[in-house]
């Protein structure tokens, strides 16, 4: 397609021009997410923030990091959810938290943690579960003000039916009510939840493996990916998980198109958990 | 003057959307030459039956669409619930949990859009019934590139609103029944 030579549109070129641009000056690498998505989210930034060309755009935003972080606002989708899919957070209780029960320590990686649900379910979870006090969760995403607003635990009260029938649906063993407080509509989370989380800035693009983990949860993030970059992160997974390690993913990814499918096995398959296999 | 030759067919419907397909998709022959991708509305906690029940009564291969899939001609591709559909310029299919449009995710305007900018004016559209007016603003990318846009009759839909407001927006649209509709596609 990018072949021969005048069959690129003119804003396809502009779109190509402008991520290697935000990649040269800030770092942060789209070039590799799937376009059509990334597309229909710059033509909404650049509509919203006024630009007549994707190229004007280029042009402030070499000049002007305060607009940055809008446009990452736009690039990176922040939509979230507790308990999102209540039937893999049963799955997680049911099946793998039997498995993490054997283990006197546990490092928990949340790849893409957005604003924090379902770093929030988690930490429920494996309350519930009696796993708290041995774990370590890592909290990560490339968008600053999610990880902050994830560090806040604060969410919108109206959220609070849904998020409180996805946990009834997943098992529950006690009341979403007991772990938070509201105010002034909203609701902020206990606090005690992020005793045990590190919040940090971290690509699965750019950045590497930082520790050895026991459980990865990373969903809805891979799907913004093309395949190739999938697979970059799919081996920054593997590299990262121990000895039978799990990774569970989002409702509508699997590794069935992947390269590293070898290095996992089916755990729960309907609900996209694998299991690292050891060599 | 003679149309380009058709790629895809993308597929829009809401409220009655399975006896709109009913009359549409069991009239195409095993070896149909194009892949055809369809948003309906499902509501969010569903597990979407769609791709079972049509399978079930077709002769092209029905399936929900998957992540990175690459597109295969004589498919039909359902969105599944609570997740955007979109067309990539290589041909693979992406899905997307970015914010409901209109309300709805899937959203047929993203679809539409799309596969507006991987197909061009080798791409046919259609908007059937339904309640709101998603779909229109599809239709309009669609038309915009070239390519066809075909809306069933108001009149003979189960909701009229969806048809009429794509034929608003993109008055060059072709605004035939269900029956005529099946029988354009044998012929693209
Ligand atoms: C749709 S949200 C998913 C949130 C949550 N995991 C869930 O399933 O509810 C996608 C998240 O991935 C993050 N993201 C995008 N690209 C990333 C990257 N290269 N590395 C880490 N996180 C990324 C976005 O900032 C966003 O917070």
């Amino acid at each position: 397609m990018n072949g021969d030579p005048g069959s690129e549109k003119v804003e396809d070129i502009e779109i190509r021009l402008l991520l290697e641009a935000i990649y040269s000056q800030y770092h942060y690498d789209f070039r590799s997410y799937a376009m059509a998505s990334i597309k229909r989210r710059l033509r909404q930034a650049r509509e919203h923030l006024g630009f007549p060309t994707f190229s004007a755009m280029q042009e402030s935003l070499l000049r002007d990091p305060a607009l940055l972080p809008r446009l990452l606002g736009y690039l990176t989708v922040q939509v979230s959810e507790m308990f999102r899919d209540p039937s893999y957070f049963r799955a997680l209780r049911e099946k793998v938290v039997p498995h993490l029960r054997t283990y006197p320590s546990l490092k928990v990686w949340v790849a893409g943690c957005s604003t924090g649900e379902e770093l929030y379910s988690l930490a429920i979870l494996f309350r519930e579960e009696g796993l708290e006090e041995r774990t370590i969760f890592y909290a990560t995403d490339i968008n600053q003000d999610a990880l902050h607003a994830a560090e806040a635990g604060i969410f919108g009260v109206d959220r609070i039916p849904l998020f409180t029938e996805n946990h009834r649906k997943s098992g529950g063993k006690s009341s979403l009510s007991d772990y938070y407080q509201a105010a002034y509509g909203r609701v902020a989370f206990d606090k005690t939840l992020r005793r045990n989380v590190v919040f940090s800035d971290h690509s699965l693009v750019t950045d590497a493996v930082f520790g050895e983990m026991q459980l990865i949860s990373c969903r809805n993030v891979m799907i913004y990916f093309d395949r190739a970059l999938q697979d970059r992160a799919l081996g920054l997974f593997r590299d990262s998980l121990a000895r039978k390690g799990f990774l569970g993913l989002g409702a509508k990814e699997s590794l069935r198109f992947s390269k590293h499918a070898d290095a996992f096995a089916d755990f729960v398959r309907e609900e996209r958990i694998y299991q690292r296999r050891f060599e | 003057m003679s149309a380009p030759r058709a790629e895809a067919v993308v597929i829009g419907a809401s409220a009655g959307a399975l006896e709109a397909l009913s009359a549409i998709l069991p009239a195409l022959p095993a070896r149909f030459p194009l892949p055809v991708m369809v948003v309906v509305h499902i509501p969010p906690d569903r597990r979407s039956l769609l791709a079972e029940l049509f399978q079930a009564k077709c002769r092209v291969i029905v399936m929900e669409a998957e992540d990175k899939e690459p597109i295969s001609p004589g498919t039909v591709y359902f969105a599944p619930a609570d997740y955007h559909l979109l067309i990539e310029h290589d041909r693979t299919l992406s899905l997307s949990s970015d914010e409901p449009v209109l309300f709805s995710r899937p959203s047929i305007d993203v679809l539409f859009e799309s596969a507006a900018d991987a197909y061009g004016d080798a791409l046919v559209a259609i908007v059937l019934t339904g309640a709101n007016d998603d779909g229109a603003k599809g239709m309009r990318a669609v038309v915009e590139a070239g390519g066809r846009a075909l809306v069933q009759t108001p009149e003979s839909a189960f909701a009229s609103a969806m048809p009429r407001a794509a034929i608003d927006l993109c008055p060059v649209a072709r605004v035939m029944p269900l029956a005529a509709i099946a029988a354009y596609l044998l012929e693209v």
